[in-house]
């Protein structure tokens, strides 16, 4: 069995305060276990601080796998203890630019005047692997990545197992600039990572009305994560990566007037911190 | 058919939002994609035609030189910009699918994607007036 951990679904900024308790305050961070231990962690938003300090001293090896390189998915990193543990191997893969590498990316960050410590002096073993990349194996998984439609170099993530398909898409607008939204799945960004998921945890955060005013931010409509889920054939869809202004509230009504409307065929769950999916 | 590279899937999208004529192909050069502004030129719809190799639509589009000899493929921008993988600019006459010649300027480039994967080639091209 896989099992599948929230560990921050909120997308853009870290949300404090009780209107956000229920679904959880803390950025990207998606936590995959495989049946033999063999563990991959999926961005590095605040929620990879929790998820560090759980396993610090634990684990030797971690797998780390970031989409791509905006803050809400990399903020916890300075905050990751195994990177302050000399004795653990952290293996990360993200993407590079067209002009920079993956390392001189990073370094952007964790260095000052952003962060104190620099990149080189992190205590642990750090390799980086840039994607997208072909396909490649860790443990039991096989993933395949490939950019997809965000802003800036983004990639998403399909992690195989014998059992099972997940496909970790964060941050996509498949919708900008479509004619025929989603059918034309040949021109369809994300299509075949998504294909035939058993879980796909996609964005979802915008409002249809509120995406008519953040056309081009990288971002989908709810409504068109759900078309997208469908036309897929996903058997359950976790909208993730919810706007820091939506409260528990506002994302409870979100997903249940779009399962009203679209009547899907397959689950839905809206991503909540401490969520476990068992595959 | 499997899904195109998401830098395609942008160019496309954006060229089926501008009025200029554009033309997108793959690294073989068979023709992915062209716009509404570009099917005025080509003297057919691309939902007629679809996708098609190079060889097809090489010979339904005919390029000439200003004297109305055919011009090699070799000379034309995007298959300069395909084989030197630099951009390419031309003027010359098409002959539509629907016999028509039409003076043309095009401007083509690469479609190369970081890692060095390369993706194919688009060419940008306008209508002479002589008017
Ligand atoms: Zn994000
Ligand atoms: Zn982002």
């Amino acid at each position: 069995m896989t099992e599948v951990t929230i560990w921050g679904c909120r997308g853009s900024l870290a949300a404090p305060g009780e209107e956000f308790t229920g679904y959880g305050g803390n950025t990207s961070c998606v936590e995959v276990v495989a049946a033999d231990g063999t563990r991959l962690i999926l961005d590095a938003g605040t929620g990879i601080r929790g998820l560090g300090q759980m396993l610090n001293g634990t684990v030797r090896q971690y797998n780390l796998l970031l989409t791509h390189l905006h803050m809400d998915h990399l903020q916890g990193m300075g905050f990751f203890s195994p990177f302050f543990d000399s004795h653990a191997q952290v293996d990360l893969w993200g993407p590079a630019s067209t002009t920079l590498s993956l390392r001189t990316r990073l370094a952007r960050y964790l260095s000052p005047p952003l962060f104190p410590v620099t990149m080189r002096d992190l205590p642990c073993k750090l390799t980086l692997h840039e994607v997208p990349a072909a396909v490649f194996e860790i443990g039991p998984f096989r993933i395949i990545t490939d950019l997809v439609g965000h802003v800036g170099p983004t990639v998403g993530y399909r992690i195989e197992t014998a059992g099972s398909v997940i496909a970790y898409i964060p941050d996509h607008e498949p919708a900008l600039g479509t004619v025929d939204f989603p059918n034309d799945t040949q021109w369809l960004s994300g299509y075949e990572l998504a294909e035939n998921a058993d879980l796909l945890i996609h964005d979802a955060q915008f409002s249809r009305q509120e995406y008519q005013n953040c056309i081009g931010w990288g971002h989908s409509a709810i409504d068109d994560a759900f078309k997208f889920a469908e036309i897929c054939n996903v058997k359950h869809l976790i909208p993730f990566h919810h706007d820091p202004n939506h409260t528990d509230d506002t994302i409870t009504q979100m997903v249940n007037e779009t399962t009203h409307s679209q009547v899907p065929e397959f689950e839905v769950t809206a991503a909540r911190e401490g969520a476990v999916f068992k595959l | 058919m499997s899904q195109k590279p998401i830098e395609l899937i942008l160019a496309r999208q954006l060229s089926s939002h501008l009025t200029m004529p554009i033309f997108i192909v793959d690294p073989r050069g068979d023709l992915l994609f062209y716009n509404e502004p570009a099917e005025k030129i080509l003297g057919c719809r691309f939902n007629e035609t679809g996708e098609m190799p190079a060889e097809e639509w090489s010979t339904m589009f005919t390029p000439e030189d200003l004297q109305g000899e055919a011009i090699s493929p070799d000379a034309l921008p995007l298959m300069i910009a395909l084989s030197k993988r630099r951009p390419a600019h031309k003027r010359f006459q098409i002959k539509g699918a629907d016999g028509i010649s039409r003076e043309i300027e095009v401007t083509a480039f690469p479609i190369s994607e970081q890692a060095d994967r390369f993706l194919g080639g688009v060419a940008i091209f306008w209508e002479i007036s002589h008017d």
